[in-house]
């Protein structure tokens, strides 16, 4: 039988504000566990929660950009569960009343097409600390550094038909609240993770199959995987007979395995009531006036501006275009250095290759926009070779300088491009080369293009590797060939 | 010295009458010698209270006292205290020192004021006699065997046996007014949203308001001057001038318009306290006052809608106390499930255990509308009958309670006639609007209070007409033998 897949998606992306949404701890990651865990934050006795308006900010910015309905009224209300890495009892979040009403995404598809997916809202929330389960000695250690950090949940339609599509989708959304500027991206560090509801049904059929529910992925080659296994888990059930159990699992990423770690019937009441030390939060045009001023440029204009201003072609437009650093990074470059097909090159080449490798982030880039621009100045203009420019490149990520031009003039980079000093020492090399001159007359054109790096070389090596190879190519050729 | 009251203590600290040191030494004495009758202090800060003491004159004599720099308090110990034990009258919080002041705490701290200790309490507030409490009950001074009321039955207590002249109290259904009147004290329930909930140990957030219990209502207006304000650490406060609330208490009553609900005057109201309401109401009209007569239609409601709201929220609030970062924790836990089971079994007593389930019953699944939702309207309802109420007189007088202080033991085998209590008190938490309790008259040689409902923000309105009365009547005065 032919299936159907159905995907929604639950994202919660972790709110780049200095501080927690209810307390005044930093929000920065990778502290000693709970030193940025204040008396709000543990939940001891009589202390109450204050909403941070910059969280609140945030998330309306989101809702503009997604061309959402902003929730005027906004209500929290608390969730409550027990479990040790919440402190209260219960989390802090919205239900009926969330800050972001219905609004849509468009993704790019292989095939050139976009598609409209639709967020069914998207609310505030506060994160929970983490349990550390290895290293205890059987007990569990407990972090709550991470409590209080401010969420926004963003929950599609089960508009996506593929994992290709949910990919897409996660994608795009981590392009807009990078380029909004309202999470820093991480994904490593937890700052945007996933969770897929997945069903399948009979291809052409209206209603949709039983779900099921993928936890806390926190990458897109994860995701990708985890939804490739759930829908070929549930196509063997359907196809044995059987009948999809609505569940929460867990996919193992590291083992490409999932397992059940609860059904629906074992799924908490989780009793929300207004939380009555919140009052509703009203949201008033100046607010949202004031959000909108803040609105950077997004993702897809500034794609249609990249191929635009720079003449960039789609591919390169939406992938430099699509990350708000990446694109800053590369108008850095390019201001300097006039050339943006070759910046673009730079940048998606040598430089991303050199992130990936060391893992780092864009922003942690140690060669910044205005020094590649630099190097490929002097790429265009002929001042070094390829060769060289990678060594200046190296030179540069390395810290062993911080100034271009010094650095080629330190390693002795420079090119010579004097076509009367060139022509001098091609012919004081050939004098020296009276066979394979003789052999090279006698070859073919396709033998002869094999002989030239034969005076290549010591003509490189005559100019101590500062001779311009294009230009001793052509005066080569001129005076063989002759 | 400790019958006096603290405008007249104050006067005697600033003339050099006597120091603070002094003053905090007699009622630290007075409780030793004291409360053991009474059982109305949790924790005695002997030490501490000495070097607060110590301060407070230093400061005085430095030319910077408050009206309040080195007047010894005792606090509800249902305020947190840095660096003194807060244990909100509950195993769970037996050996719980926060390292934080509540904002009530920190106002008093900044006035130069004196913590003597903190007071015995229903455990996490929740009862009207004072027998939940996890430290053993409290005993009223005017009885032997007789309950304080409660849930700020320690801080009543307290002040009525002259152990300290004033006490902090929080007042959820009727808290603070209801101690007020068993014990012959004078009590004032606050706005809700006038003093900040900061460091105050929640039991139901919607309802919890920190106030104030005085022999008079002039100590209770210099408590309240200290006591409310904004705080930005309590986004349920109100951002709302504070008036000086003792400026206005000389003004005369003339022209004011009482209003007495008739359901709160009906033939179930015990004779007794019917005539010693009726007749106190008789020298406010002595006093200038006009009186009517209003409804409160759905007044019968409210102690329906309390007890599903009021535990909704406790069920949620108490969540926190899980054993995992501070307060009682059971031993060898066996698993998570035993360390919260056990924790939470041992930690807390059977009424908290009694609202914590029924509150969760009210949340859960399939009964969330019929309890939870259809409470909110009810007090929607019952709200909407005094801001009607309100807009034809300036005050609601009633009995406080239906009855003076009980005996020990009679109520606690029945929860639902403990609840009965505070038939008169609850609808105004539900309804967030001041009120306090004033000593009106004795029935069976027991002190009754009068309830004065004011409207929101009245406080300074409330304290005037019940100083006008402490002008014209002795009752604020008489003590227990």
């Amino acid at each position: 039988m032919q299936w159907d897949v159905v995907i929604g998606l639950e994202i919660h992306v972790q709110l780049a504000t200095r501080t927690k949404i209810f307390s005044g701890s930093s929000t920065a990651f990778g502290a000693e566990p709970n030193t940025q865990a204040n008396a709000v934050d543990l939940a001891m006795p009589g202390t109450l929660p204050v909403p941070n308006e910059q969280a609140f900010r945030y998330a309306v910015m989101f809702g503009l950009a997604i061309d959402a309905d902003i929730g005027r009224r906004s209500v929290f209300e608390r969730k409550n569960y027990f479990y040790p890495d919440l402190p209260k009892g219960y989390q802090t979040t919205q239900l009926e009343q969330p800050i972001v009403g219905p609004g849509h995404v468009d993704i790019d598809l292989a095939d050139g097409s976009s598609k409209r997916i639709r967020i069914h809202h998207a609310h505030l929330e506060e994160d929970a600390g983490k349990s550390l389960h290895e290293d205890f000695h059987g007990m569990s250690g407990i972090d709550l550094n991470r409590a209080g950090t401010p969420l926004i949940e963003v929950v599609t339609e089960p508009d996506m038909r593929s994992a290709e599509e949910a990919v897409a989708f996660a994608k795009k959304l981590h392009s807009l609240v990078t380029s909004l500027g309202i999470c820093d991206g991480d994904m490593s560090q937890g700052s945007m993770r996933f969770d897929v509801n997945i069903s399948l049904k009979p291809k052409g059929q209206e209603a949709f199959g039983t779900r099921t529910e993928t936890k806390n992925l926190n990458s897109f080659r994860f995701m990708e995987q985890a939804i490739a296994h759930e829908v070929e888990r549930q196509m063997d059930i359907l196809e044995d007979g059987g009948v999809i159990v609505q569940e929460t699992r867990l996919y193992n990423g590291d083992r490409d395995e999932s397992r059940s770690m609860r059904t629906k019937e074992e799924a908490n009441d989780y009793r929300y009531f207004p939380c009555p030390d919140l009052l509703p939060v009203e949201i008033d045009d100046t607010f949202i006036d004031d959000c909108r001023s803040r609105l950077p440029e997004l993702p897809d204009a500034r794609k249609a501006r990249f191929k635009e201003q720079y003449g960039l072609n789609d591919y390169d437009a939406g992938l430099l275009g699509g990350d708000a650093s990446l694109a800053t990074f590369f108008e850095e470059a390019v201001s300097h250095s006039k050339d943006a097909k070759l910046t673009a090159n730079w940048v998606q080449g040598e430089l991303s290759a050199r992130l990936n490798a060391e893992d780092r982030l864009i922003s942690d880039s140690p060669i910044s926009g205005a020094q590649l621009g630099d190097l490929i100045v002097r790429i265009a203009d002929d001042s070094i070779s390829s060769a060289g420019a990678k060594k200046v490149f190296d030179a540069l990520w390395t810290g062993e300088g911080d100034n271009v031009d010094a650095i080629i003039e330190a390693r002795g980079l420079k090119q010579v491009s004097d076509t009367g000093a060139l022509e001098a020492m091609v012919d004081e090399v050939l004098a020296g080369m009276p066979e394979q001159i003789a052999q090279y007359k006698e070859a073919d054109e396709k033998k002869r293009k094999k002989m030239m790096g034969g005076f290549m070389g010591p003509l490189m090596k005559a100019s101590k590797g500062q001779g311009n190879p294009k230009l001793f190519t052509e005066i080569l050729k001129k005076k063989l060939d002759s | 010295m400790h019958n006096k009251s603290v405008a007249e203590l104050s006067r005697a600290l600033a003339s050099g009458e006597v120091s603070s040191v002094e003053l905090t030494q007699h009622f630290l004495d007075r409780i030793k010698q004291e409360d053991g009758k009474y059982n109305s202090f949790i924790t005695v800060c002997e030490d501490s209270a000495l070097d607060e003491a110590r301060l407070a004159d230093e400061r005085r004599s430095q030319g910077n006292a408050t009206p309040w720099t080195g007047i010894p308090f005792a606090q509800k110990d249902i305020f947190c205290t840095n660096g003194v034990r807060t244990t909100c009258g509950s195993r769970m919080l037996e050996n719980f020192i926060p390292p934080y002041d509540a904002t009530v705490t920190a106002r008093f701290r900044d006035a130069g004021a004196v913590c003597l200790g903190k007071t015995n309490l229903d455990e996490f507030a929740m009862g009207s006699s004072n027998e939940s409490s996890h430290f053993g009950a409290t005993t009223n001074p005017w009885g032997e065997n007789r309950v304080p009321g409660g849930s700020s039955g320690g801080s009543a207590a307290a002040v009525a046996a002259g152990l300290t002249p004033a006490a902090t109290a929080t007042d959820t259904g009727g808290s603070i007014r209801q101690p007020a009147s068993f014990c012959g004290i004078t009590g004032l329930k606050p706005t809700y949203g006038r003093v900040s909930r900061y460091g105050m140990i929640a039991y139901a957030s919607s309802l919890d308001q920190g106030g104030t219990l005085a022999r008079s209502a002039e100590d209770n207006a210099m408590m309240l001057n200290i006591m409310a304000g904004f705080d930005p650490k309590d986004s349920t406060s109100i951002d709302r001038e504070v008036p000086d609330y003792t400026a206005t208490l000389g003004e005369p009553l003339k022209g004011l318009k009482i209003g007495l609900p008739k359901e709160y005057f009906t033939d179930q109201l015990d004779p007794a306290m019917a005539q010693t309401i009726r007749t106190a109401v008789a020298e406010y009209e002595k006093l200038g006052a006009t009186v009517k007569e209003v409804s409160l239609p759905n007044a019968h409601l409210a102690i329906a809608a309390y007890y599903v709201i009021a535990p909704a929220e406790a069920s949620a609030n108490l969540s926190r106390f899980d054993g995992v970062r501070y307060g009682h924790r059971c031993s060898d836990p066996k698993d998570l499930m035993d360390l919260y089971t056990r924790t939470r079994e041992e930690g807390f007593g059977e009424e908290v255990k009694r609202r914590i389930m029924i509150g969760t019953y009210a949340l859960s699944a399939g009964y969330f509308d019929a309890y939870f939702l259809k409470a909110q309207k009810v007090r929607r309802l019952v709200q909407q009958d005094f801001v009607n109420a309100l807009k034809e007189v300036d005050v609601l007088m009633s009995p406080t309670c239906p009855s003076p202080a009980f005996v020990q033991g009679e109520k606690t085998s029945d929860p639902v006639t403990m609840y009965l209590e505070d038939i008169f008190t609850i609808a105004i938490n539900l309804a967030g609007l001041p009120a306090m309790s004033v000593p009106a008259g004795m029935v069976n040689g027991l002190p009754v209070g009068l309830q004065i409902i004011g409207d929101y923000f009245s406080e300074a309105r409330l304290l005037n007409a019940a100083h006008q009365f402490q002008l014209a009547t002795d009752w604020h005065q008489r003590k227990p033998a």
